[in-house]
C-alpha cells in the first residue's frame, strides 16, 4: 500500500508540498501523542497517528524515518512546522477524524503493527 | 518551468524562502552565460526570407539573431516566416518580417532574468549582448533546463563525492588512535529547535558511512538527551559526540539542577515535566529508559544543584565500521 491509496480512502489533507506518494511504502502503523512513546514504539517506515501538530513531531519523524504524520481532530501546524517538515521530506496529514477511527481504518487497509528493531 | 509563475518578480516572505526548491536556488545562482549557446547561427537585414528559411531547416533552429554591422539589429524567428509564407513573400528581406529591437539579457545576468522575460513575453530565445550592445550569444527555454538539469546533476556527484571522502575519513589519517568529535550546545526551553543536534549527528553518522540503524539508535538516544536539556535544565547544557571507527561515545552535561533520585528517573513512566511540557507530548517519563534501550552502554551522574552527567557508547560490531570505506543499504 501506498500513501496515495490511504490519502484517497481516507481523505486526508496534505499538508506540505505533494510528493511522489505512490512511491512512499509505509509497512505498519503506530499511535500515540507522547513523543517518547513514539521514539520507543515506532518502526521505522510506520505512518503516525496523533494530534499533536507543534514543530517536534517533524524531527521525530525525521529521527525514525518515518512515511508520514496523520495529524488528527483538524489540529493545525503552524507554518514553520510544515516548512520543517518539507525540509525534512516528512508527510504531514491532516484530518477531522479522531484518533481511534483513523486507526481503525488504516488497520482495515492492512496496516497492522510492527514492533522497532532498535538492537 | 520556464511557464511558471514562480519566477515572476515578487517580494517572498521569510517562510516562504524556507520553501525555495533547489531549482528556484539555480534560478538565481547560474548565469546566462554559462548556459547560453555561444556558436551563433546569424543572419543579415539582406538575407531574404527565403534563405532563412533554408537556413533554419538545414541547421534544425527557429530563430537566429539579426547583424548589422556586427551589432544586434533584430531577431527572426519561424513565426515571421509564416507570416511571411501565408502572404506569398519569401523574396523579401529579413529587414521586413524580423522583431526589431528585441528584449536583451546580458551575460553576467542570472538566468532568472531571462525567465522572467520569457514568462511576460513568451519569447523562443532572448539575444544575450555585451554593454556595446555587440552579440554575444542566444538563449532558450530549452538552454535553460538544460543548464540546471545539469546543475542539479552538478550538486548530485558532489553530494556522492562527499560522502565518499567522509566514508574513508579515517582511512588515511595515521594515529594510534582516530576520532571526529562533533559539539552542540543546547538552550533551555528551545523547543523550536529541539532535535536539531540529534538530526545533525545522524546525518553525519550516515555519511560517515554508518548503517541507516546504527543511525537511527544513535540518533534516538541524542533526541532524547536533547530534549532533557531543553526541557530540564537550568541554563541548557552541551552535546558532544565522538565518532571512531569501531564506537561512537556521547557525553551530554549540563549545570543544572541535577537529579535527585537516578533510580526513580530511570522508571519507565516517572517525569518531573511540568504541565505545559506535557502538553508538548513530552514528559512520558520514557527518555532515559529509551536512550538505554538505544545504546551499549551507559553512565549517568547526577549531583543537585551541581548538575548531571551523561555518558553514552554506541559499538559498531565490525562489518559496521564508520569512516573506513564500509557502506551498506543493507537494513537490520
Amino acid at each position: 500500500m501506498n500513501i496515495q491509496e490511504i490519502i484517497d480512502s481516507l481523505q486526508l489533507t496534505p499538508l506540505t508540498t505533494l510528493k511522489n506518494y505512490q512511491a512512499v511504502t509505509p509497512t505498519c502503523g503506530y499511535a500515540s501523542d507522547l513523543l517518547s512513546c513514539v521514539m520507543a514504539g515506532a518502526a521505522h517506515q510506520s505512518v503516525w497517528v496523533t494530534l499533536q501538530a507543534h514543530i517536534n513531531i517533524v524531527a521525530v519523524a525525521s529521527l525514525l524515518d518515518l512515511s508520514a504524520i496523520i495529524i488528527t481532530e483538524n489540529a493545525q501546524p503552524d507554518e514553520a512546522t510544515i516548512a520543517k517538515a518539507n525540509e525534512e521530506g516528512i508527510n504531514l496529514l491532516s484530518t477531522q477524524e479522531p484518533t481511534f477511527s483513523v486507526v481503525g481504518k488504516l488497520w482495515e487497509l492492512g496496516l497492522h503493527c510492527q514492533q522497532p528493531k532498535n538492537k | 518551468m520556464s511557464e511558471s509563475s514562480h519566477f515572476q518578480g515578487r517580494i517572498i516572505t521569510d517562510e516562504q524562502a524556507e520553501n525555495i526548491t533547489r531549482v528556484e536556488e539555480l534560478a538565481y545562482e547560474l548565469k546566462v552565460n554559462e548556459v547560453m549557446t555561444k556558436d551563433l547561427i546569424t543572419v543579415t537585414p539582406e538575407t531574404l526570407m527565403q534563405e532563412a528559411l533554408e537556413i533554419f531547416r538545414t541547421n534544425r533552429i527557429s530563430g537566429a539573431p539579426v547583424l548589422k554591422d556586427n551589432k544586434l539589429a533584430g531577431v527572426v524567428s519561424i513565426e515571421d516566416l509564416i507570416h511571411c509564407l501565408q502572404k506569398n513573400d519569401l523574396k523579401s528581406p529579413v529587414s521586413k518580417y524580423m522583431t526589431c529591437k528585441p528584449l536583451t539579457v546580458h551575460g553576467p545576468d542570472p538566468i532568472i532574468e531571462a525567465l522572467k522575460l520569457f514568462v511576460n513575453f513568451h519569447f523562443g530565445r532572448l539575444p544575450v549582448v555585451d554593454s556595446n550592445f555587440a552579440l554575444v550569444g542566444i538563449i532558450t527555454k530549452g538552454d535553460i533546463t538544460r543548464g540546471i538539469l545539469k546543475a542539479i546533476q552538478q550538486d548530485y556527484q558532489e553530494e556522492e563525492v562527499r560522502r565518499y571522502r567522509a566514508s574513508h575519513l579515517f582511512e588515511d589519517i595515521e594515529s594510534d588512535r582516530s576520532s571526529l568529535i562533533l559539539r552542540y550546545t543546547i538552550k533551555q526551553g528551545d523547543f523550536m529547535r529541539g532535535g536539531a543536534a540529534s538530526s545533525a549527528i545522524k546525518r553525519a553518522l550516515l555519511r560517515l558511512g554508518a548503517t541507516p540503524q546504527i543511525a537511527r539508535r544513535t540518533g534516538i538516544a541524542v533526541y532524547e538527551a536533547e530534549m532533557n536539556l531543553i526541557i530540564h535544565t537550568t541554563n541548557g547544557g552541551v552535546i558532544r559526540a565522538e565518532i571512531e571507527p569501531h564506537q561512537i561515545s556521547i557525553n551530554v552535561y549540563d549545570d543544572g539542577p541535577g537529579i535527585e533520585d537516578i533510580d526513580q528517573a530511570m522508571k519507565p513512566g516517572y517525569s518531573t515535566a511540568n504541565e505545559t511540557v506535557r502538553e508538548l507530548g513530552f514528559g512520558a517519563g520514557m527518555g532515559l529508559v529509551n536512550i538505554q534501550r538505544c545504546v551499549d552502554s551507559m553512565r549517568l551522574e547526577s549531583i543537585l544543584g551541581k548538575g548531571t552527567s551523561l555518558k553514552l557508547k554506541i559499538l559498531l560490531p565490525k562489518k559496521e565500521l564508520v569512516g573506513e570505506g564500509y557502506q551498506t543499504n543493507e537494513e537490520h
